[in-house]
């Protein structure tokens, strides 16, 4: 089922998804005043939660969204590098695992049976893992979910061969350039902030929460200090401290060692 | 999935996408011998994994099981924690929870029915191709979906898994002037909505008259999203902690979501927008109640292909009541009830878009999770649709298989399953004997 081309140099952009909830696909729709627009740039070739039709690859752009968790998917992760030019990840899933990460550090046949009551008829891997576990990424973008304004701005930068402008500085240069009180400093509110990247727009400690590194760890975060932050200051325990990096980026290099660092 | 004697059908997410509906079907003499339709999500184990979690924790986390509606997680995790822990929520704050979750039934609503529905009525692939014909639709679409999604900004601070809702209420109390800006857009919304509805009820509608078990929220005095009993048209009422003993789960291969059932006879039972109109059409407004008058849909709906047109009356109803949340809202004293973290069981169960969604949890005295079990709207809808998908095919022998495929396709589409799952592509095998 093809469809008609208007413009035949488009490029054509795919849309994938893994184990994920959807949300950082419905980014893309939820770009009410671009949508149309976006559709005359790129040819929309393969993208199921918007259309029934189907361009056959390679694709100029892959957007991947979700992890790698059932060896089903594992496999199909290599079919969708092979059809891709780019391909980019989206989301939290997609770079670090997601909250479904958290069974990484439990035993995978004892979930299956808290849940299902025929473990049998499940077919699941012993850990979710990112995309770039198992092929090559060009760009990984981050969010639970990804900021629609970030993926617009991924997009067009591919389409125009440069380099995309995401920041990768920390939460905390946000909250300064915002002019927001610290709520770590000022209201003794836990706060991941120094070890997340920013991007979000700075959303909760505006709002009087700490964050809870939905954009996952910045670029070499120090987390053995913000760590000890939380202990000596906050008066958390260890298993508190453990929690707070096990989120939905739980299964990043950084977050992963400090909270195992508490187990 | 195979039965001896006959050939043998392998439905193989391989040859497909993950998350694809896949459809078996078995037909002997011009009769369907089975049909069986498989969802092919890959477990998360939400339930597992919210285990020694903090209470506090659990609407952030459930809302990650789907992006679509947020809301309905978090304010069912919610609402179980504080019926665990014996906090009420009321007044100011509870007008809020109203509003941020007619943003979610807005945005997901017309999501659904303009850009994965509509779609289907008019042979077309995509929105995408509307817009081709009608440009000013499918504007009028987006922004209506736009308006939902900005309610759940002003109110929640983000359309997908939105960080300012917590146990108890929310982290900081939304902007006056913002929540004021909404009002004027939410009375175009009602123009919007209303218009949508009125295109969508001249679609030519598949014929299906379907007996169904209507399974929703009821009692409370006002239409349902976040209160009230479980009701149902044959005489169902309980409270939400009844919910366990009355419906059941089970687990069939074919599926990575649990199929719900009533626990009395096994049978299917339907939630969501049907359901809920036709148990509580008499709460609706009567300037919404006149809409689905115009719409051409009686007091109760059997059609369910009139699912889109019952969204859109809801779509309406929720611009309506958010304008009256907005306009009547008196800020309360805190932005949020104290929890203290204690030992207990907590139920919860509001109205997602898609229907009730259940939520239980068993607190330890520090307050962590013991035990956890959601039961979405899509797994109970599942042997409905399998019901659904039997009538459909019965009467539509004739059609040849691209045709049937499609009608196939639109029938899981009434339900707005789980959008990954309800605009995959459907495999359709059949077996004609």
């Amino acid at each position: 089922m093809t469809r008609a081309k208007r413009k035949p140099a488009r490029p054509k952009l795919a849309v994938w998804k893994f184990s994920s909830c959807d949300g950082c696909q419905l980014s893309l729709l939820d770009c009410e005043d671009e949508l149309l627009e976006v559709a005359e740039a790129v040819e929309i070739a393969y993208f199921l939660e918007a259309t029934r039709a189907e361009v056959k690859g390679p694709y100029d752009i892959s957007l991947v969204e979700g992890s790698i968790s059932t060896p089903h998917d594992a496999e199909r992760i290599h079919k969708v590098r092979r059809q891709s030019r780019v391909l980019i990840t989206i989301g939290a899933c997609a770079t670090a695992g997601g909250i479904q990460a958290l069974r990484n550090f439990a035993d995978v046949e004892e979930f299956i049976r808290a849940v299902y009551a025929e473990p049998k008829f499940i077919s699941t891997l012993g850990r979710s893992t990112p995309i770039s576990h198992h092929v090559p990424v060009d760009f990984e973008l981050y969010g639970c979910p990804i900021d629609k304004y970030q993926l617009l701005e991924v997009i067009n930068a591919h389409l125009n061969v440069r380099k995309p402008v995401i920041p990768n500085h920390s939460q905390c240069i946000d909250c300064k350039r915002a002019g927001t009180v610290c709520v770590m400093v000022g209201q003794g509110i836990a706060c991941m902030g120094p070890v997340t990247q920013a991007g979000c727009g700075n959303l909760c400690p505006s709002r009087g929460r700490g964050c809870y590194a939905c954009f996952g760890p910045k670029e070499t975060p120090n987390t053995a200090s913000l760590a000890k932050w939380f202990q000596n200051e906050l008066g958390d325990d260890h298993r508190t401290v453990r929690d707070r990096f096990r989120g939905v980026s739980a299964f990043s290099e950084s977050f992963r060692k400090e909270s195992e660092a508490h187990d | 999935m195979t039965d001896a004697g006959t050939r043998t059908i392998k439905v193989d997410a391989l040859a497909r996408v993950e998350g694809e509906g896949a459809l078996y079907l078995r037909v002997k003499d011009g009769e369907v011998k089975d049909i069986q339709f498989r969802i092919v999500e890959p477990p998360r184990f939400f339930e597992a994994l919210l285990r020694g979690r903090m209470f506090g924790e659990a609407p952030d986390i459930t809302a990650r099981i789907c992006g679509i509606c947020p809301i309905a997680y978090m304010l069912g995790a919610s609402q179980a924690m504080e019926n665990a822990l014996n906090i009420e929520v009321s007044g100011g704050l509870a007008d809020l929870r109203r509003l941020i979750y007619c943003g979610e039934w807005i945005e997901s609503h017309v999501l659904h029915a303009a850009m994965l529905h509509a779609p289907d009525f008019l042979g077309l692939d995509d929105a995408l191709m509307i817009a081709r014909d009608n440009p000013d639709l499918v504007k009028t679409a987006l922004q209506l979906k736009k308006l939902g999604n900005d309610i759940l900004e002003v109110v929640g601070g983000r359309a997908v898994h939105p960080v300012n809702l917590k146990v108890g209420g929310f982290y900081s109390l939304p902007d006056r002037a913002a929540l004021g800006a909404l009002a004027p857009r939410l009375e175009w919304g009602m123009t919007a909505a209303r218009e949508l509805a009125l295109a969508f009820a001249d679609f030519d509608y598949p014929a299906l008259d379907q007996d169904y078990h209507c399974v929703s929220l009821g009692g409370a005095g006002e239409y349902p999203i976040l209160k009230g009993r479980i009701v149902s048209n044959r005489g169902l009422d309980i409270d939400i902690a009844d919910f366990e003993t009355t419906f059941g789960e089970e687990h069939v291969a074919r599926s990575n979501a649990l199929q719900g059932y009533l626990k009395d006879d096994g049978s299917p039972y339907l939630v969501g927008p049907i359901a809920r109109y036709n148990n509580n059409a008499d709460l609706l407004s009567d300037a919404a109640r006149d809409l689905a008058g115009a719409c051409r849909l009686g007091p109760t709906v059997t059609n369910p292909y009139k699912s889109i047109l019952v969204r859109m009356v809801e779509v309406f109803y929720a611009c309506e009541e958010a304008l009256n949340l907005i306009r009547g809202y008196a800020p309360p004293a805190a932005a949020a009830e104290p929890a203290t973290p204690a030992a207990g069981v907590g139920y919860g169960c509001t109205e997602a878009p898609r229907g009730i969604c259940f939520h239980t949890y068993a607190l330890d005295d520090g307050g962590r999770i013991e035990r956890a079990s959601i039961v979405p709207p899509t797994s109970q809808n599942q042997k409905q649709i399998e019901a659904d998908l039997l009538a459909v095919v019965s009467a539509n022998l004739s059609m040849d298989d691209e045709a049937l495929k499609w009608r196939c396709e639109q029938t899981i589409r009434n339900y707005d399953p789980c959008i990954s799952c309800a605009t995959h592509f459907l495999k359709l095998d059949i077996d004609r004997e």
